[in-house]
Formats: structure tokens, sequence, C-alpha cells
């Protein structure tokens, strides 16, 4: 069953096959028996009693795609009840008091929340290796990093933990761990999922979307996440469309740009080679295709280390030992509380992070840093409104490698240069996704699409027809 | 670049506290990332406007209308210390 995509198990469902509460008790079992620590917070009894309520809805005859669906939740989505920490030891007492907007829509289908899974500290990383909870580990290889900050999700999906996974993505985090584990994961275009109750790490940047097995799955998915909401003032009023309306139209004649920046110094020649034999099946299904140029994106590295600090050292101040979270022993005066409470919750990226947002922001360097990053993520914006008036999707790694190894990576400047090709979407707001496109060493490799604000239908057109047409979505690791 | 005071004094404004022993390999760590950012420098940025926000829409306004029901006791029951719908502080007047 753990196999199986949500249309194949909801196929299984309304057929009587198997129950809801079958499907759910299968899945925690696995999650049970598995070593990959991508859960923090296994829900098993409210699992069950979801999934008993999704067989009752059944039996009424109200089957929808999604109804007794099994996920996993990141947890840095508020769920109402149940512990939400971010992954750091500040929220590790949080028992959100109220559900985010994502939850509650996903809990409209009559979902399974199966638990919730690991991730970076307050999403700050590309390995998960910088959780309170402990690292999560790459299900195709127990040595290697799943990709972060969503490497819970990633992971959960990959190993067959979960049939779907919820993921944000602020500089990457959705579609890097699905490229390292091998999965379909869509960073929506900013705006297009309410961020009402997921836990904020860079306002402007931040957007949560489905991580799956196949696009087909994320476009079911999407459509229950996505929409208006009037608690997030970003929230777009842009209407939304089936996601899976367009999934089998022809893509003969679409136009792909290639940016020869994203295929220069710094990118494996395997992930090199992967990507573009997934750009060839494209030509070979009718598509044409061009080099084009994102001369800005070279400074996306250093932008988005300047803008996403900014916003989490203000984001993160609320975090003061006062209405929620951590609070140190005996504070001896309010000065106190404050330091130790954070000193204490926060971990050492965390705390880099608001330091050099901090810096950033203060006087006299205001200028220098900060206003001078959001000129250049406007040139590096308008390289994409460029590149879009002749191409209809941008094509390239995800990621410059495969899966790294486990604690290889201890340089924060290090890690930071990993997120090369997936910054520039979320500088721009825009829509991307990451599709398996083969393998090198056992080690899953992703291809990008980048597209045009507001084109999730046609990105996930573009991803379905490849899926068509190959098989590396449908790999999965070996059980162990 | 920054030093061990200005560190020190970008911690107490961000409210962390930091040893001694921490100073010089956190101002490493920091130094490093302003390297990064130095990038910026060499970019000719005279006419360009600061992108705040990806998308160009206007800050939606609502009817000034209570929409919420009061909560406040769920709210403040995870809240580390409360008395009387207060949040309690250490004291900070005697």
């Amino acid at each position: 069953m753990h196999t199986k995509t949500i249309a194949q198990l909801s196929e299984g469902i309304r057929d009587k096959k198997f129950s809801c509460v079958e499907l759910t008790q299968h899945y925690l079992q696995r999650i049970e028996k598995s070593d990959l620590n991508a859960f923090i917070t296994v829900t098993d009894e409210l699992a069950m009693a979801q999934s008993r309520a999704a067989d009752v809805q059944i039996a009424q005859g109200n089957h929808q795609l999604l109804t007794g669906i099994p996920y996993a939740h990141k947890d840095i989505f508020c769920t109402r009840g149940v512990k939400t920490s971010a992954g750091s030891k500040m929220l590790d007492n949080f028992i959100a008091p109220y559900d985010a907007t994502v939850s509650h829509k996903l809990n409209q289908q009559n979902t399974v929340m199966l638990g919730k899974v690991n991730m970076d500290e307050f999403a700050m990383g590309s390995s998960t290796e910088s959780s309170y909870y402990g690292k999560t580990l790459n299900p195709w290889n127990t040595n290697k990093v799943p990709g972060g900050s969503s490497g819970g999700s990633a992971a959960a999906v990959a190993a067959g933990l979960s049939c779907f996974a919820t993921g944000t993505d602020t500089g990457g985090s959705i579609r890097q761990p699905a490229s390292l584990c091998g999965i379909t994961g869509l960073k929506p275009t900013y705006g297009r999922v309410s961020r009402y109750g997921m836990i904020a790490y860079g306002s402007s940047l931040d957007q949560a979307g489905p991580m799956n097995k196949t696009a087909q799955d994320c476009a079911i998915v999407l459509n229950a996440m996505a929409g208006f909401d009037e608690k997030d003032s970003t929230s777009s009023e842009q209407s939304v469309p089936d996601y899976t309306e367009n999934l089998n139209d022809s893509i003969k004649g679409l136009t792909v740009g290639l940016p020869k920046e994203f295929f220069a110094e710094g990118l494996d020649d395997v992930v090199a080679t992967q990507v573009m034999e997934a750009v060839k099946q494209y030509e070979a299904m009718g598509a044409q295709v061009k080099e084009i140029s994102l001369p800005n994106s070279k400074f996306a590295i250093p932008t988005y280390y300047i803008v996403a600090p900014c916003e989490c050292s203000s984001n993160l101040s609320r975090m003061d030992g006062v209405r929620f979270g951590h609070r140190c022993n005996e504070p001896k005066d309010l000065e106190d509380l404050y330091l130790r409470s954070r000193t204490e919750g926060f971990g050492s990226e965390v705390k880099r992070r608001i330091m050099i947002g901090t810096y950033a922001l203060s006087a006299g360097y205001y200028d220098a840093y900060y206003l001078k990053a959001q000129k250049t993520r406007h040139l590096i914006s308008d390289d994409f409104k460029q590149a879009f008036k002749t191409v209809d999707v941008i094509m390239g790694p995800v990621s410059p490698t495969t899966a790294w190894d486990l604690g290889s990576i201890k340089d924060p400047v290090s890690m930071y240069l990993a997120d090369i090709y997936t910054l520039s979407a979320n500088l721009a707001g825009l829509p991307a996704m990451s599709i398996p496109a083969g393998f090198s060493q056992n080690l899953p490799v992703g291809l990008q699409l980048i597209g045009n604000y507001w084109s999730e239908s046609k990105l996930l057109n573009i991803a379905h027809q490849l899926q068509l047409q190959t098989d590396w979505h449908q790999q999965t690791p070996q059980e162990r | 670049m920054i030093d061990n005071t200005q560190l020190k004094q970008i911690a107490h404004l961000a409210k962390l506290s930091i040893t001694d022993a921490q100073l010089d390999d956190t101002a490493a760590d920091l130094n490093n990332i302003l390297k990064l950012a130095e990038q910026l420098s060499s970019v000719n940025t005279d006419a360009i406007t600061p992108m705040a926000y990806p998308l160009h829409m206007t800050q939606r306004l609502r009817a000034d209308k209570v929409t919420e029901k009061d909560q406040s006791e769920l709210f403040q029951s995870i809240a580390p210390q409360t008395d009387k719908h207060h949040y309690l502080i250490p004291t900070v007047i005697e």
C-alpha cells in the first residue's frame, strides 16, 4: 500500500479493498519500524481517530480523493492540541492552541495526520541536521543527509512512511530535499498558500507546498492547500484553478530555457548529465530548448543570506519566554529572562542568522546590507521577467550535488552555497518544482522547473508529462 | 568586519548571551557571511528600487469589526506564568 499514489489509494478505499483504518495502521507500523528519525511526533491516536472518522464519511457516501489518505505534516504548521516545535528546543513545550490554515484545509478533506515531521530548526538549514530532535537520515543511503529544511517530509514520502507530506520553502526547503530523496515537490507562487499558522522564518520568502511521489499527487494536494485566506495579509486573491485539469495537455511546442549560469562551475558532472538527460526527454516530446541568461542569479546567495536573516531576526524576536515556548529557570530580572530563555532555546545556526540580521538592520549598516540586498533582489527578479518573455519554463538542477555525507559540511557558508540554484525563485516569488531525473551512485538527482507567476498548472502538466515517459519517480529505496 | 566589541553589542541587541570563549569563533562565522555579502557591493544598483516583497499588491484592509471570539484563556494556558489574565515576568519596578 505504501508505494501507491493518492489516486491509487483513493481507488482502493472506494472499492473497499482496504479501509482507512487499515491503511493508517499500515503506515503507523512502518513508522514504528523506521530508524530514519523522520518524525518528531507520531500522532497515532489522532491518526486512528481521523481514519475511523474517514471510514464513517465513506460509509455515508462522502468520498473525496483525499478522504482517509495519511500524510506527514512538517512540524512548522500549527496543529491544535499537538506539539508544534519547528525543530527547536525553544518550542519543545509548545502545544499549538490553533490550527494553521493549511492544517485546517487538510482536516476539511478528511485526511489522516500520521504525525509531525523533522526539519532544520525554524527551517534554517539545507540538511535537517540542525534540528533539536536530531538528524533525519536519507532513505536511499543512511549515511547521507535527506536535504532540508523539509528533510523529514522528503524522507517520510521516499521511505513509504506516509503517502504525502507538507513542506515549506523559503530558499529551497521543499525542492532540495525532494531532489535529494527522489520525490516530487512544488513550491507555489508566493501568496498562493496561506502562511497563517506557519511559523515564520522569512516572511517575504516563505511558501508552503506539497511533497509527493508524483506530479499528479502534487496537483491533488495543492488543490486542497491553495487559496485566499483573509487571515494572511500576503495571501493572494487570485482564483485557484483545478490543478489536475491540465495534467494531460500536450507539451509540444513548449519552450524550455536553460540558464547558462545554472550549468557553470560548481555543478557536479553527474548531476549535469542527469539533468540534461531529462531535458532531452522533453525535446523528444516536442519541446524546444534554448540557452538563456539570468545574469544576476550569481548574487542570489549573498542577497538571500542578508534578506532572510533580517526577516528572521525580526520574526524570532517573539520567542522571548513570556507568552509561550521555553523559559529559563528562575530568571533574576527581565533582561536575564530574555537572554537565558533565548540563548538556551535557540541552536547555533538560528543564533547566527539572528545576529547577522540584527547587524544588517542596525543603524549605520542598514543601507549597505539590507537596502542593497533588496535592490539586488529586484535585479534577480527582473532577470526572470526578461527570460519569461521568450520561454515558457526554465529548467536546471535543484542542487549542485546529490545527497552528501552526514556531518561533512561544518562551515555555515559552505552549507549556504548548496542553495545556489533554488534561492532565486524565492527571491522573485516564482513557483518552482523538483522532479526525479535519475540517479548517480544510487542517489537521486532532481530536475528543477521554474515557471512564471501563477503557472502551477503548467508546471504540474510539464512534470506529469515527463513522469508518463520515465520511471525515475517510481523508484523506491531498498527496504531496511 | 565585526570585532568582538561589536559582536557583544549585536548579541545584546538580539537578546542572546555569548561567552568570551565563543567570541572569536562566532565573529569569524559572521565575518565569513559578511564577506559573502560584500559581493553585492560590485553591483550597480543606483537606479534600482528596493524590493521588499515579491508581489506588487497593495496592503489589503478589512472592516474594523470584531471577527474573533475571546480565546485569551486558551492562549494563556500555554504561557510559562500567568495571573489574572496577565503574563507574569520578573519584577521590573519595585
